[in-house]
């Protein structure tokens, strides 16, 4: 016992203990934030978490703030993400059918170099609003592991729907089309 | 003829600054700044991060503005302001010239290390001193009475 109390085995153990400690808050911290689809499965919708970001064309400050009242498609891209590629015709469609209903799609530009996405707009000529995210703080709040992924966000600003990959038009119009309908 | 000799001689006395400015441009290399900074969605050093569409895409920006001329702080700086602080891979670089805090990141845990280094072998040294003081004296005794019972014990 008394040799189990000498410095040299304490010293060990206290090392093991701290090498133990900093793998598994490595561990925990490398976890994204599932908070917004628990919600989802247990049928709540929960607040969208707060964003306030340049517009990618012009850098003034937008909230999602100041889409209350709409319904507001979300969707976080960048130009290296083949994906993107893939949905980005449907969601130019979707905002120009729901344009007139008090809804928008709203693109999120992640981590990109702004020339190459403003090239990717003009590639796809995408008309819905814009805004850059150079650092990738929003993909924190938001539970984003990769691109792109989509939150569909009602009239009073709550996550009503999201998806974790490629949006397809069959998701649009479960998820999007019955919001339409709601009141603000 | 004349006025061809003359125009030859504008044309050199022209094309020989630019070509000096050509030369004074000392380019860096991918190779040298890929370590320094971080694909930042790989979460890893640019240099480790191989295939990744971001980290290709990355290299691109860097190299155009190699080819550009720009230096390795400007490309830095560059960098910082596409994709924030976060893209910069070595502790207390700030993307620019390097500073005091640049040098005192590393200085801070080196003497961390040097005091932690010397307290363990303060503490191993006092450890030792007591036990060849006090223990063996006080251990040794009953022991090599142990050990002699024992030895009569198989004694032939």
């Amino acid at each position: 016992m008394r040799r189990l109390l000498a410095p040299i085995p304490i010293a060990v153990l206290s090392a093991v203990v701290a090498l133990v400690a900093l793998l598994a808050y490595g561990l925990a911290s490398t976890q994204p934030d599932r908070g917004i689809d628990d919600a989802l499965r247990a049928g709540e919708r929960e607040a969208a978490p707060a964003v306030e970001l340049p517009a990618l064309e012009g850098g003034a400050r937008q909230t999602l703030a100041d889409y209350r009242g709409q319904v507001v498609v979300l969707n976080f891209w960048a130009s290296w993400c083949d994906p993107c590629r893939e949905e980005s015709p449907l969601l130019q469609r979707w905002h120009e059918r729901i344009a007139n209903q008090d809804a928008v799609v709203l693109g999120v530009d992640v981590q990109d170099v702004d020339d190459d996405a403003r090239k990717f707009i003009d590639e796809y000529r995408l008309t819905f609003p814009m805004l850059r995210d150079g650092s990738g703080d929003t993909r924190e709040s938001f539970g984003i592991l990769s691109l792109p992924e989509t939150f569909v966000i009602d009239r009073q600003g709550r996550i009503a729907a999201v998806r974790r990959g490629p949006v397809d038009d069959q998701f649009m119009r479960e998820q999007v089309q019955p919001l339409l309908e709601e009141q603000a | 003829m004349r006025a061809t000799a003359v125009a030859i001689a504008l044309a050199a006395a022209l094309a020989l600054p630019a070509a000096a400015v050509a030369q004074d441009c000392q380019k860096t290399t991918l190779g040298d700044i890929e370590d320094e900074v971080m694909c930042p969605i790989c979460g890893t050093p640019l240099g480790l991060a191989s295939e990744a569409p971001q980290a290709q895409q990355e290299r691109a920006f860097i190299e155009r503005m190699i080819a550009d001329c720009r230096s390795k702080d400007d490309i830095k700086r560059a960098l910082v302001a596409q994709f924030g602080d976060a893209v910069l891979a070595l502790p207390g670089d700030t993307g620019g010239d390097d500073g005091i805090e640049d040098v005192l990141v590393y200085a801070i845990p080196a003497v961390g290390i040097v005091l932690a280094g010397g307290g363990i072998a303060f503490a191993l040294v006092r450890w030792r001193g007591r036990r060849t003081g006090t223990g063996r004296g006080a251990a040794a005794a009953p022991e090599s009475g142990r050990l002699d019972a024992d030895m009569e014990r198989y004694d032939l």
